[in-house]
């Protein structure tokens, strides 16, 4: 298949790690930011190729792990009213909330729907008009345009029943944030190509150069991910810490102005919560005043919120590379993919579910040699 | 019932007075009857049961195979097929999985009142076509209607009978280390091709359902005298799913080779778009086959030659190490843990 074979190509892959292996004379701690580069990570086995020349800690960049619990309790609260459709996507339905998930909430007769893009919740919105439509408005600056651009043609439309409950993050402020813990332990990082592909890669050169710490734009296949540590590699071992594009097929340095210009017409930056890890200032998206009445959190009255997340629950620290999942005390006891405590146990590329995974493997083989 | 005379009442035209299922239709009397009669028989054809009885009489033999599934798939009609046939084939699927010769069927439907007569007519015609052609007769039925708002349109449970000859002894307790795994074609078709149509989504080419009988390709191995030792249609969970199931039921690991799975492009780029993986997608005309290692070359062989196998591939092995546990090794030369899902596959967001 054209644009995929060719960046899974197994002799390329051999070459590259066989260049990286050569290359590092440490085992160099990089953190892949975006979920989707987590999840070819996972799925073509890259960590275990990888094993002992590289660490890679699993970034923050997975939307559904980030999104903070008493959003998705607002969520939960939301979508169990009786004239709401509550529309999502996928993924989001099995996180887990301070007492339940949207999957059970769809159980006790909430309306919730999966859906593919924001526009599908626009559309269900023009065909149900005695119901609220609210679509969950999750994710970081790739998925912004298409949430802004259905929000700006309810507003075009007059389609008053549509509103989106908004919890956007961006990347470069969490990479600061990561960066500038006094306990970090990140020395690259593989930058989200698509995140790049709409924003550009500009805002990351005064984080390279205040850190010193390479910032390598990546993609997704696994040679686009082999080949972001390759480069993020070679700067390391090179003394250098620069901004570096892997990615040019889909990345340029100005990113996509069109969806730019979309984003900043219907969103304005705020403080924003991240799920295990805190506030990060000025880290997140909300609705610009413009485009306020289409505010899910301020259209719909929620009072009864009382988040609690486990105080078992480290995935906060896990998110940062600061622990091994299995050094969590819940890990494997009270938290496992089957009921996970947080969300880096939800998602089998959660680096708690991926961990536990693994580890059942090792163990099984050590047992049978 | 046999008072009943109502001109060119049969399928595919709907029944003259009720263009949809009414509650009457599953309250035991004429409408039942007439719906019975006029419909289901006609539609069934030479498969048709005794109308009759309450249950029926049939042949059979030492070792009986029996199996029950039932169909609530949405939408009831998909490319490549519908409700009924696949609860036909399904049923077949799941007899011949223990290596049994699929002789009779039992069908039950629960209807939602109003659904189009005419649609049921095309759903039980079909389902008779696809019994006939797979040489299956129907023996007993039944029907119930539940009140509009109740039920999803048609729900089918299909029970199937089949026969097991002397000396076919298949399971997944024969599974040992060495054994090869064989797939009998591409995978993800049928669940891909109900993605397509589910929820508005539409893909450029179209994505079509496998469903299809597949005790002839069991046959067929077993005629050759391939020693079967497990079977199974990866349905619901898809091949990741069936794997997992022998390698915890036969204790042993299971190791795949990932760039030996048979995805069509088509699945495969939807696959792609929507954040799916295939071996997780449900598959209605697939088997996968564990053999002795001796015997692959033959079965492979056996089963290309078949039309429902033309695209069969040796996937792996089983292995000692691992008991209980899938894992695949990636096109780029590493492995991953295939897990069992914990629920459905969804797609992801990024």
């Amino acid at each position: 298949m054209k644009y995929l074979d060719e960046f899974r190509d197994p002799v390329l892959a051999k070459n590259l790690f066989a260049e990286i292996s050569a290359s590092a004379t440490q085992p160099w701690v990089l953190m892949e930011v975006c979920g989707g580069q987590t999840h070819s990570i996972i799925r073509n086995g890259i960590d275990k190729l990888l094993d002992d020349a590289i660490e890679l800690v699993h970034g923050p960049g997975c939307p559904v792990c980030v999104t903070p619990l008493d959003t998705i309790d607002r969520a939960l609260a939301i979508a169990a009213k009786d004239d709401v459709i509550f529309c999502s996507f996928g993924d989001m339905l099995r996180v887990p909330g301070s007492q339940n998930d949207l999957f059970q909430v769809k159980s006790q007769g909430g309306d919730v729907r999966i859906v593919y893009s924001p526009f599908d919740a626009f559309t269900i919105a023009k065909e149900n008009p005695d119901r609220e439509v609210v679509f969950f408005g999750i994710g970081f600056e790739t998925t912004a345009p298409a949430n802004a651009m259905s929000v700006y043609q309810a507003k075009k439309h007059g389609l008053t029943n549509f509103s989106m409950l908004v919890s956007h993050v961006l990347v470069p402020p969490a990479i600061e944030a990561i960066a500038s813990s006094p306990v970090n332990r990140v020395q690259g990082f593989l930058a989200a190509g698509h995140v790049c592909s709409v924003m550009g890669y500009e805002a990351y050169y005064p984080i390279a150069e205040k850190f010193n710490i390479p910032i390598v734009v990546t993609g997704f296949e696994p040679i686009d991910v082999l080949d972001g540590i390759r480069l993020t590699v070679k700067q390391l071992e090179e003394g250098r810490g620069e901004v570096e594009n892997a990615y040019p097929r889909a990345v340029t340095r100005e990113g996509n102005p069109e969806a730019q210009k979309m984003i900043e017409d219907v969103f304005q930056v705020t403080d924003r919560n991240w799920r295990g890890i805190g506030m990060i200032p000025r880290s997140g998206w909300e609705l610009s005043e413009r485009y306020r009445d289409f505010d899910a959190a301020e259209r719909f009255t929620v009072t009864d919120i009382n988040t609690q997340e486990s105080p078992l629950c480290r995935s906060g620290e896990v998110l940062q590379g600061l622990i091994k999942p299995n050094e969590c005390e819940a890990f494997g006891k009270e938290c496992t993919p089957r009921k996970p405590l947080g969300a880096t146990m939800v998602s089998s590329e959660g680096a708690c579910a991926a961990y536990y995974t693994y580890g059942r493997l090792i163990e099984l083989e050590a047992a049978t040699s | 019932m046999s008072d009943v005379t109502i001109d060119g009442w049969s399928c595919p035209l709907p029944l003259r007075d009720h263009p949809n299922v009414v509650m009457g239709h599953g309250g035991g009397g004429k409408l039942s009857a007439e719906l019975v009669e006029h419909l289901f028989v006609p539609a069934f054809g030479a498969s048709s049961p005794d109308a009759s009885s309450d249950a029926a009489v049939v042949a059979g033999g030492d070792r009986i195979v029996v199996s029950t599934d039932t169909f609530v798939v949405r939408p009831r009609f998909f490319p490549g097929g519908n409700i009924g046939e696949l609860a036909v084939n399904g049923t077949i699927n799941d007899v011949a999985m223990r290596g049994a010769r699929p002789l009779y069927l039992s069908v039950a439907f629960i209807l939602e009142e109003g659904l189009p007569m005419s649609e049921l007519g095309l759903i039980a015609e079909s389902m008779g076509a696809a019994a006939e052609g797979a040489g299956v007769r129907i023996v007993t039925g039944d029907t119930k209607v539940v009140d509009r708002g109740h039920g999803d349109g048609v729900y089918i449970n299909t029970t199937g009978i089949g026969v097991l000859d002397e000396g076919v002894d298949i399971g997944p307790d024969r599974v040992e280390a060495g054994d090869a795994v064989i797939v009998s074609g591409t995978i993800g078709d049928h669940g891909m091709a109900i993605m397509s149509v589910r929820e508005g989504l539409e893909f450029e080419a179209a994505i079509e359902s496998d469903t299809a009988p597949l005790h002839g390709l069991v046959a067929a191995l077993l005629d050759a005298g391939v020693d079967v030792h497990a079977l199974r249609d990866p349905t619901r969970g898809g091949l990741a799913s069936s794997l997992n199931e022998i390698a915890v039921t036969a204790g042993v690991g299971v190791v795949v080779e990932e760039l030996a799975l048979p995805v069509e492009r088509a699945v495969q780029s939807a696959c792609e778009m929507l954040g799916l993986d295939p071996f997780y997608v449900a598959n209605e005309g697939k088997l996968v086959a564990f053999v002795p290692a001796d015997h692959a070359g033959v079965a492979l062989g056996v089963m290309r030659s078949h039309p429902l196998g033309a695209n069969a591939v040796i996937i792996g092995e089983c292995v000692p190490n691992h008991p209980g546990m899938v894992v695949a090794r990636t096109a780029i030369g590493s492995t991953r843990v295939v897990d069992t899902q914990i629920g459905e596959q969804l797609p992801r967001i990024c």
